[in-house]
């Protein structure tokens, strides 16, 4: 281990209480996934049928992993490359990947932010016309046939309101963690549920809305045999709880000793499905006003996920309906809201990280990782050829990062020593929900298997076939390149001096913690 | 809507969303070594 150079009087934030962490905590899970994402894979992945394999995962894989993350931010108190650092000899690096990762997701989160914020004003007047595709396409991302691939050509009505959300959300990160994101998140998510609900409200009184909830919820039986389904349920889960990579682990870590692990675990995981589910009905139900007013079925529409879902079908819709500026004002004002909590949660895990490891405060922290955020951020994603470089890096460092961090992490706890038991002791030992033995073979040996044949899928199509027919060199540098960036970055950093003095200054808690999960009585 | 999609509809609420309201209400009822909220704590000292 590198020598440290102790810095005295370092103190960690902790959450007004626990309510407010579970606020947080669902704001950070209800993301952009939870609107564009779930309902259209629920519906090309078997409809109805796919919402067993759906709650099979979510209570076989996602919630235990969420109570891994639960169990070891709060036992070893700290950020990811803290508390991994302790949890096993070499953890750090894990750790600090999982910083990476989070930083190379928020440079491009934020920008889909500052689309869904310009489409709320865009709402007021339609500004997008009568061809919504050509309008996001080429006059907003300015995207054209001579585009090259990679661009540094700024695109002003995408790099203004980038600078802005850079603005506030690093501002609500230099606050801290009370004053700052705990606050925000107690104004954003009632909010966001107000919102949203009102739009979804509003659409399930459209004409057509229940031909929408018919395909939605329609069950197509055949679907359960294909595996490829039960992986895409694994996928949609793990995606959307945000488990495994430092955003829970970090936020359970500013919990107080005394606080209700597993119920707090399941609020939150219901919480989010809640919430897709609600999405699922709203969406469908705008897509069957939609296919009614075209005169097709619902299994004719094209562009049921992702950005297209929002920035090109959605802006159809809101089109075709009475009061639809409205409607697209709820829709992206629903769609800012929720990323912006979720992006206020990657910024915590590299922030904590900062502030564990180099004592910084959490102004000093925000500076430090704000101001390469938002140059990388603007010049990778506020230009011409942003779109593509987002589509790439989304795609490998979700499939591969964070799919790659989940493994090491279920494998860590699982090998080193008797952590998960000890782990799970701990959770029993703080909640009022206890969790059976059962835990510890579904997170070591459920939850990595499932994970790695979701990886292996994965890897095995980027190598066949690239992705999204971009160019091989492309691929090797936004792609393979985004992922090796985070590696180096753990490797770098977790070779620097700590310049905290916590390590040699273990709170009493956590010695406590520690000697529980080594199995030592007091 | 047809019937099998209503029933459908109905069983999703009713085990998502009945998970949401049962694991609030075990949050707030069930005794446990730290029930209900834990006390302000501002800043940890360590």
């Amino acid at each position: 281990m590198t020598q440290t150079t102790p810095k005295k009087g370092h103190t960690r934030e902790a959450w007004s209480g626990q309510t407010a962490f579970l606020i947080s905590a669902i704001g950070s899970a209800i993301g952009l996934g939870n609107i564009w994402r779930f309902p259209g894979v629920a519906y090309s992945n078997g409809g109805g049928a796919f919402l067993i394999p759906y709650v099979v995962a979510l209570l076989l894989i996602g919630l235990p992993i969420l109570l891994l993350d639960y169990a070891i931010g709060h036992s070893l108190r700290g950020s990811a490359p803290w508390a991994l650092r302790r949890l096993a000899r070499g953890g750090e690096y894990l750790g600090w990947f999982q910083v990476g990762v989070c930083f190379v997701i928020l440079t491009y989160y934020a920008v889909v932010l500052a689309w869904a914020g310009r489409y709320a004003l865009y709402s007021i007047t339609e500004a997008w016309g009568a061809d919504p595709q050509t309008f996001f396409v080429t006059d907003f991302l300015q995207v054209t046939e001579t585009t090259a691939a990679f661009s540094l050509t700024p695109v002003a009505a995408v790099a203004i309101p980038l600078a802005i959300v850079w603005f506030v959300v690093v501002l609500i990160t230099a606050r801290g963690l009370t004053r700052g994101i705990e606050l925000a998140n107690r104004i954003f998510l009632p909010l966001l549920v107000v919102l949203f609900s009102a739009m979804v409200i509003r659409a399930l009184f459209l004409p057509g809305a229940l031909d929408g909830l018919n395909a939605f919820f329609t069950p197509q039986w055949s679907a359960l045999g294909d595996p490829h389904v039960w992986l895409a349920a694994v996928a949609q889960i793990f995606y959307s709880l945000s488990v495994a990579f430092g955003i829970m682990l970090t936020y359970s870590s500013y919990l107080a000793p005394k606080s209700n692990l597993t119920g707090t675990g399941l609020v939150a995981g219901f919480a989010n499905s809640s919430f897709e589910i609600l999405a699922g009905i709203g969406v469908f139900s705008a897509l069957g006003f939609m296919a009614y007013g075209q005169g097709v079925a619902v299994s004719d529409l094209e562009g049921l996920t992702g950005p297209i879902l929002s920035f090109v079908t959605f802006p159809q819709i809101i089109s075709m309906m009475p009061g639809g500026p409205l409607f697209g004002v709820l829709f992206f004002s629903s769609l800012t809201l929720a990323g912006v909590t979720s992006l206020l949660s990657l910024l915590q895990v590299v922030s904590g990280g900062l502030q564990d490891k180099f004592a910084f405060s959490p102004k000093k922290a925000a500076l430090v990782m704000g101001v390469p955020a938002t140059v990388i951020s603007l010049i990778v994603f506020g230009t011409q050829s942003g779109l593509n470089a987002l589509d790439v890096v989304d795609s490998f460092i979700n499939n591969l990062g964070v799919v790659g961090s989940a493994i090491a992490l279920t494998i860590l706890a699982a090998v080193s020593g008797p952590r998960l038991e000890g782990l799970r002791q701990h959770l029993n030992s703080v909640s009022s929900i206890k969790i059976p033995k059962v835990w510890v073979l579904l997170v070591g040996v459920v939850a990595p298997v499932a994970l790695s044949l979701m990886m292996g899928s994965a890897i095995i199509d980027y190598v066949r076939g690239g992705y999204g027919g971009f160019p091989t060199d492309y691929l090797a540098v936004f792609g393979w390149g985004s992922v090796g960036a985070a590696l180096t970055f753990a490797v770098v950093v977790t070779l620097l001096p700590w310049r905290n003095d916590r390590p040699e200054r273990v709170s009493r808690v956590a010695a406590e913690a520690d000697r529980q999960l080594r199995g030592e009585k007091r | 809507m047809s019937g099998i999609a209503i029933v459908t509809m109905v069983c999703t609420l009713a085990i998502i969303w009945g998970g949401l309201i049962g694991s609030i209400v075990a949050l707030r009822v069930l005794p446990g070594p730290a029930a209900g909220d834990v006390e302000p704590s501002g800043v940890e000292a360590e």
